[in-house]
């Protein structure tokens, strides 16, 4: 069933392994993910048609307040969608291998809200009402000392992934009224601005983010390919990898490192966005089931895809009001979640 | 622990007095500062033109009886909570009761614009009751009964749930900030005590009901078997307290919004004072969780003057210590 073609170098000196069905798809959800970027440019409370988008884009200074648009607020905002639905997707997927546990994603053990604890923290410290260089490291640093505090409590002689899960909802309610806190000590002006960008949103998305986030996204993805045949062994279970030689403990490290920076990094610039990392690897493994080179990939995509049209949904559904598109992604997110519990209760 | 009935009645008795202490402070701490003498006044020659006085009956009186009420309530559907489903972590607050209320409730206020509390309060028990429905039929493993931690985790998906479609009818209403939290983090000010009045006796009656229930709670404890070997129809009983935690729940969301953490708190706290016997468990938990609330909105009022903290900020601040230390002893047995 599983065609693979194997291109080999001159003497054999490498080989790559590419399986069919994964090319096919990763080509199919890349095709897709280029069209919703199409058709989420194309609509918005100011609508353009195709024909529009093509002249303005290729220098019609009559079209020049369209390309300004095109330019300068849609694609922006389609881009970072597609970073940080990948970055989360990422996230999940590493989190979910690492804990063995189908139910973990960064905002169910708390992550995502340390790092945006922490993130209203720095604008509430600078006093400014976003867009401060400080707040991707604080991001990135709150969701670390999460992790930190996660592991040290859930850790008892060895891990738990179902102690760990619970302490991360206990810390992720804690860390949501220390940053509900901050906002009602913060001006009003920056409170309810905060509020929304804490229920995720792409608003205002600018290059600069897009600079910021790329490369932490795109160096994600290499070393979780890179890293793709340790994924591979780890879901194996902990004993048969260490009899497969796997340095156990310093790869989860690796990983666990990686999904904290990606989570962060996505919080940072697109607010406390859930269930990308929940939803986003489940689809991977429903479309392939093993193979972790495919399923990063296909869990990037994924991400990007739902948090682009979550962000297109809350553009168009409620003109002129612009809708966070985090609540879009916790309206299919969440009645998924509940599935998923539905379908763990079935199984054993 | 208390293990006397002499013990465990002063014990209540020490408990009366700190709500006591708790409702004296609610009533004379705050921006203005009232005396003493300004609160005698105001029961016994109540003088609508005295600042003082307006202040301490406009405004302490009601919030400070919602506290007590709601503090109640939630503090006794939590005692109720944990011996239906057998789990130290089960709450209205955390198994997603609260936040199926406070969705319900956010429909009516911002979809059909009802406004009075005798008609949202019909929503918040349709809402509270669909969650528990829920979180029971999510939570239960077949022939395995209920998996605390399945539970928990069932209760924390709907909580996201219920509380992210909230907040987009709140923010698609372009509700202020000061509306939101109201509801989402909780509050017991800002409502007038006869808007609410119809409703106080309905926690009441709850708090009463499970009192009278307290001899069945205690056999809950038991296993499934022996209790119906006692002659008990363990079914009906589950049903009776499944619909008082409803009642209790809804209520306090109806009043409140969200306040989170007292229903998980107050029942370890009343436990830790006066032992397993609901009995006892059942006013010391009210008593508790009253002095309890007043207590945080005391705090909340004084913590940064002039605003005022969410209660609901309160209450988890000092509820995530605990469900940690409760987390970390039940992952370990199970």
């Amino acid at each position: 069933m599983n065609k693979t073609w194997v291109l080999r170098g001159a003497e054999d000196q490498w080989s790559v392994r590419i399986q069919l069905r994964l090319l096919w798809v990763c080509l199919m959800l890349a095709g897709l993910l280029c069209l919703s970027a199409l058709v989420s440019l194309s609509l918005g409370s100011y609508p353009t048609t195709m024909a529009q988008i093509v002249q303005a884009l290729s220098g019609d200074d009559n079209l020049h307040g369209v390309r300004l648009i095109l330019l300068e607020i849609r694609l922006p905002r389609i881009l970072m969608g597609i970073l940080a639905g990948g970055a989360l997707g990422i996230a999940g997927l590493l989190l979910q291998g690492l804990l063995q546990n189908p139910l973990a994603s960064p905002d169910v053990i708390g992550v995502t809200n340390g790092a945006s604890a922490a993130a209203v923290f720095t604008l509430w410290i600078t006093g400014s009402a976003g867009g401060t260089p400080l707040l991707v490291p604080a991001a990135i640093s709150g969701a670390l000392a999460v992790t930190i505090l996660l592991v040290a409590l859930s850790w008892r002689g060895g891990g738990s992934p179902t102690r760990l899960v619970l302490i991360g909802v206990g810390l992720s309610a804690g860390l949501s009224a220390v940053t509900t806190l901050i906002l009602v000590i913060s001006p009003d002006a920056t409170a309810m601005s905060a509020y929304i960008w804490l229920t995720g949103s792409l608003y205002a998305a600018r290059w600069s983010d897009i600079a910021g986030l790329a490369p932490a996204v795109i160096g994600g993805l290499v070393i979780a390919t890179a890293s793709a045949r340790q994924l591979d062994l780890h879901a194996l279970g902990r004993d048969l990898a260490l009899a497969l030689g796997s340095n156990l403990n310093r790869q989860r490290l690796v990983h666990l490192l990686l999904a904290v920076v990606l989570a962060g990094g996505a919080v940072a610039y697109a607010g406390a966005l859930g269930f990308i990392g929940l939803l986003a690897p489940h689809m991977a493994r429903r479309i392939i089931r093993t193979g972790h080179v495919g399923l990063t990939l296909i869990s990037a995509m994924l991400g990007g895809l739902i948090l682009v049209w979550a962000d297109l949904a809350g553009r168009i559904l409620f003109i002129p009001r612009d809708m966070p598109a985090g609540l879009f992604v916790a309206g299919v997110g969440a009645p998924f979640f509940v599935f998923l519990l539905y379908r763990l209760r079935r199984q054993r | 622990m208390l293990t006397t009935t002499a013990a465990r009645a002063a014990g209540l008795m020490i408990g009366l007095a700190v709500a006591g202490a708790a409702l004296l402070a609610s009533l004379l701490l705050g921006q203005i500062p009232v005396s003493f003498s300004d609160l005698i006044g105001s029961v016994v020659a109540y003088n609508p033109g005295d600042l003082e006085q307006l202040v301490i009956r406009s405004e302490r009186l009601p919030r400070t009886l919602i506290a007590l009420a709601v503090g109640a309530g939630l503090a006794v559907a939590g005692v109720l909570m944990q011996a239906l489903t057998r789990n130290p972590l089960a709450s209205p607050g955390i198994l997603g009761i609260n936040a199926g209320a406070l969705f319900l409730v956010v429909v009516g206020a911002s979809m059909f614009s009802l406004t009075a509390p005798t008609q949202l309060i019909w929503l918040a028990f349709a809402g509270s009751g669909l969650a528990a429905m829920l979180v029971y039929f999510l939570g239960h493993e077949p022939g395995r009964g209920i998996s605390p931690i399945r539970t928990v985790l069932a209760g924390v998906a709907l909580t996201a749930l219920f509380v992210s479609f909230s907040q987009g009818l709140l923010i698609l209403n372009q509700e202020r900030f000061e509306s939101m939290l109201f509801w989402i983090a909780g509050s017991v000010s800002g409502r007038n005590l006869e808007a609410v009045s119809p409703l106080l006796p309905l926690i009441a009656v709850g708090l009463v009901a499970s009192m009278l229930l307290s001899r069945q709670l205690n056999l809950l404890g038991l296993d499934d078997e022996v209790t119906e070997g006692l002659g008990l129809n363990v079914a009906q009983i589950r049903l009776a307290i499944g619909l008082l935690v409803i009642v209790l729940a809804g209520t306090s969301v109806a009043i409140a919004g969200m306040i989170g953490f007292v229903g998980l708190i107050v029942p370890h706290i009343a436990r830790g004072v006066l032992g397993t016997d609901h009995r006892w468990l059942i006013p010391g938990a009210a008593v508790i969780g009253g002095a309890l609330l007043m207590g945080a909105d005391t705090l909340a009022r004084l913590l940064i003057p002039p605003r005022e903290v969410p209660i609901g900020v309160v209450t988890a601040l000092m509820g995530t210590p605990l469900f940690l230390h409760l987390a970390r002893r039940v992952g370990q047995t199970s």
